[in-house]
């Protein structure tokens, strides 16, 4: 196991390097410039001097060689710095964004704790009300909690969060006056006062994002478990006098987790990534959102850096799940 | 063979019907066996014959719906588990009656260890500690012949190979010392090698243990070497039963000598070709009201069209003990010599 973990870290480098090359000149050759903000009354030769501060005069390839070295030497030097009260970087150059000229580092980890907080209790009650939903929908097919099951999960899963988070804000939040419609970004959960608000303006993003995470998580659990009870061990517990409890959450659960967790890991990037419809829609500035700004004014360090942090967090979860597949499936050796 | 012992196992007109969306299907109609201490019973019949579903209604092991065990009587030592609660019938399934399936290659849960799955039964139905179990479970593959058993307890199935996994699920339904192993195809599965050293081991533990056995199977080159009686299914009903050297020796019903002669012979003239019996099993779509097989039987008159026959003793002895048939048509006595 450990061989393959480390084999399949090593061969993540190129993959990551091809990445990150693909997207940083896909997103230099797109249109657009950083001077599109600036007044036309700025004469060129300012413009011009504006354009070398930023280093953006320079060739791409130029600017590519140089974000490496700032994305995978600066900035983790300047991270241990802050962890550990260091002075490793002594003023290295970081990768600094073109419109609000701060280290997109520094902009990355004021916008991750929202999307933190809303999408990851969002996938976590999702998965919390999909698994017990896909698992009991399989072992009681077609029964009317199955038809209720199934369809909602259907609906969950077709239609788009835009429509169901604007219809809970427009029932709940304008109609009914429960919930407020804006994020706050600000609040601070500091008491009972403070926390409830925070529930509050966490409910209805939330329950648009759980809701959405459940349909799909449920739907791939029934077929797994479906997929299951019909095998011929479950026949051999039963003949063996156990109990439909240990039946199922015991010799079916383990084999249906299996895809399951796999669909689960594989989805945890987007936690990271923010759902961007959601954080617009909620006016949650995430992650997601920092990256729809950035794009609307080509910012390219912070575009770039984003994605590929993306990038870099879909192949570790790709690893991470086939880690797990080895686990729970012992017939899957990698040594 | 053990005459004269009590029953430990009495069927008595078990009916099982599949209900199904397209209609009902009869699958167990009226079948009455009685299985003695000691005995091995043979159970023949081709696919679709109904001699599974009729050992899986014994023990409640039917998904139902669709299946419904609607009649009939299941009594272990008297005491009708057709009538148990789940949580009785549950009691009795692994403890009392040990099962063994046909494939070993996916009757085994892939995802935990062998001896997790041997111990499961010990824990649940004896209540033994994880100790004890342990212990248990690496007598238990001893018995069943698997070399170094206390570290195989680790292994999974699929560190296993077909013969050694079917030594398992014999190791798992022999677990609580069952009354009644109840082995379903055990062989089919495998190859003819590996059939041959299960059945030594079946005849080695029997001896050993001392439990009754339902042996079904399609291969009746199996039942002749093991069987002390043979039971012989058609159409989801019992055509012919005895002893296995009278059955063997003198078949009577049609189907019971058209199985017979199927058996491919090493000895004697060389036939043109292997026999086979023209035609498909039924699917009974209600309770058979003429006999089952006479569609295929060469024998078959009027009669068998209209009416069912039902099991008579062609001996002195009375129904179930001694050979008896349910058919209409007088077969010839037995020619000797004519085949070895």
């Amino acid at each position: 196991m450990l061989t393959f973990t480390l084999r399949r870290l090593l061969l993540a480098i190129p993959t990551l390097l091809l990445i990150s090359a693909v997207i940083f000149f896909m997103v230099d050759f797109a249109p657009g410039s950083p001077m599109s903000d600036i007044p036309l009354t700025v004469p060129p030769e300012v413009r011009a001097k504006m354009m070398a501060a930023m280093g953006a005069d320079k060739p791409v390839h130029i600017r590519y060689i140089l974000w490496m070295k700032q994305f995978f030497w600066n900035e983790p030097l300047y991270g241990i710095d802050a962890l550990l009260g260091t002075d490793f970087a002594q003023g290295a150059q970081r990768i600094i964004s073109w419109q609000s000229k701060v280290p997109v580092f520094q902009l990355i980890g004021e916008r991750l704790p929202q999307t933190l907080t809303v999408m990851g209790t969002a996938y976590l009650i999702g998965i919390l009300i999909a698994l017990p939903i896909g698992i009991y929908s399989a072992y009681r097919q077609y029964s009317w909690f199955d038809l209720a099951g199934t369809f909602f999960s259907t609906m969950g899963f077709s239609v788009p969060t835009f429509f169901t988070g604007n219809l809970l804000i427009l029932i709940f939040a304008v109609k009914m006056g429960w919930f407020p419609t804006i994020y706050d970004t600000n609040l601070r959960v500091t008491d009972w006062d403070s926390f409830y608000r925070m529930a509050m303006q966490m409910a209805l993003p939330v329950t648009v994002l759980a809701l959405f995470n459940a349909a799909e998580i449920s739907r791939y659990t029934r077929a797994s478990v479906l997929e299951n009870l019909n095998q011929d061990y479950v026949r051999t517990a039963r003949a063996k006098g156990m109990t439909e409890k240990t039946v199922l959450l015991k010799h079916v659960l383990r084999n249906s987790l299996i895809p399951v967790v796999t669909i689960i890991a594989l989805g945890l990037p987007t936690v990271f990534g923010g759902a961007i419809v959601t954080e617009q829609i909620f006016k949650i500035n995430g992650i997601g959102a920092a990256l729809i700004g950035a794009i609307h004014v080509s910012d390219l360090p912070v575009i770039q850096t984003i994605t590929f942090i993306f990038a870099v967090l879909i192949v570790l979860f790709n690893l991470i799940a086939d880690i797990l597949y080895g686990i729970l499936d012992p017939r899957i050796r990698y040594d | 063979m053990p005459d004269g012992a009590k029953p430990v196992l009495e069927v008595r007109g078990l009916k099982t019907v599949f209900r199904t969306r397209s209609g009902a299907v009869h699958a167990v109609n009226d079948v009455s066996f009685s299985l003695r201490e000691g005995e091995l019973l043979g159970v023949v019949g081709e696919s679709g014959s109904g001699k599974s579903v009729t050992m899986m209604s014994l023990i409640g092991l039917l998904p139902s719906p669709p299946a419904d065990v609607c009649g009939g009587q299941v009594l272990l030592r008297g005491v009708d588990i057709l009538k148990a609660t789940p949580d009785e019938l549950r009691r009795v399934r692994g403890a009392r009656i040990g099962f063994v399936f046909q494939d070993p290659m996916t009757s085994l849960n892939p995802v935990f260890n062998v001896g997790n799955q041997i111990m499961e039964p010990l824990r649940k139905h004896k209540g033994m500690s994880k100790a004890a179990a342990t212990e248990r479970a690496v007598e238990l593959l001893e018995l069943v012949g698997i070399p170094d058993a206390r570290r195989r307890l680790k292994s999974y199935p699929h560190q296993f190979s077909g013969g050694m996994r079917q030594r398992v699920m014999i190791a798992i339904a022999l677990a609580c010392d069952p009354e009644v192993l109840i082995a379903d195809e055990p062989t089919t599965a495998l190859d003819v090698t590996i059939q041959a050293q299960i059945l030594e081991l079946v005849k080695e533990l029997r001896q050993k243990l001392g439990m009754a056995i339902i042996w079904i199977t399609h291969d009746l080159g199996v039942i002749a070497g093991i069987a002390d009686r043979i039971l012989v299914m058609y159409g989801g009903q019992v055509v012919e039963q005895g002893p296995v050297r009278e059955v063997f020796h003198a078949p009577q019903h049609p189907y019971t000598r058209a199985l017979l002669r199927t058996i491919p012979k090493l000895h004697g003239a060389r036939e043109a070709r292997l026999e086979a019996i023209e035609g498909q099993p039924p699917i009974l779509t209600a309770a058979p009201a003429a006999c089952p097989f006479a569609p295929r039987c060469a024998h078959a008159f009027d009669r068998c069209r209209a009416e069912n026959p039902a099991r008579h003793s062609i001996d002195s002895r009375a129904l179930g003990e001694g050979h008896d048939v349910a058919c209409f048509w007088q077969a010839p006595a037995p020619q000797e010599a004519a085949h070895a």
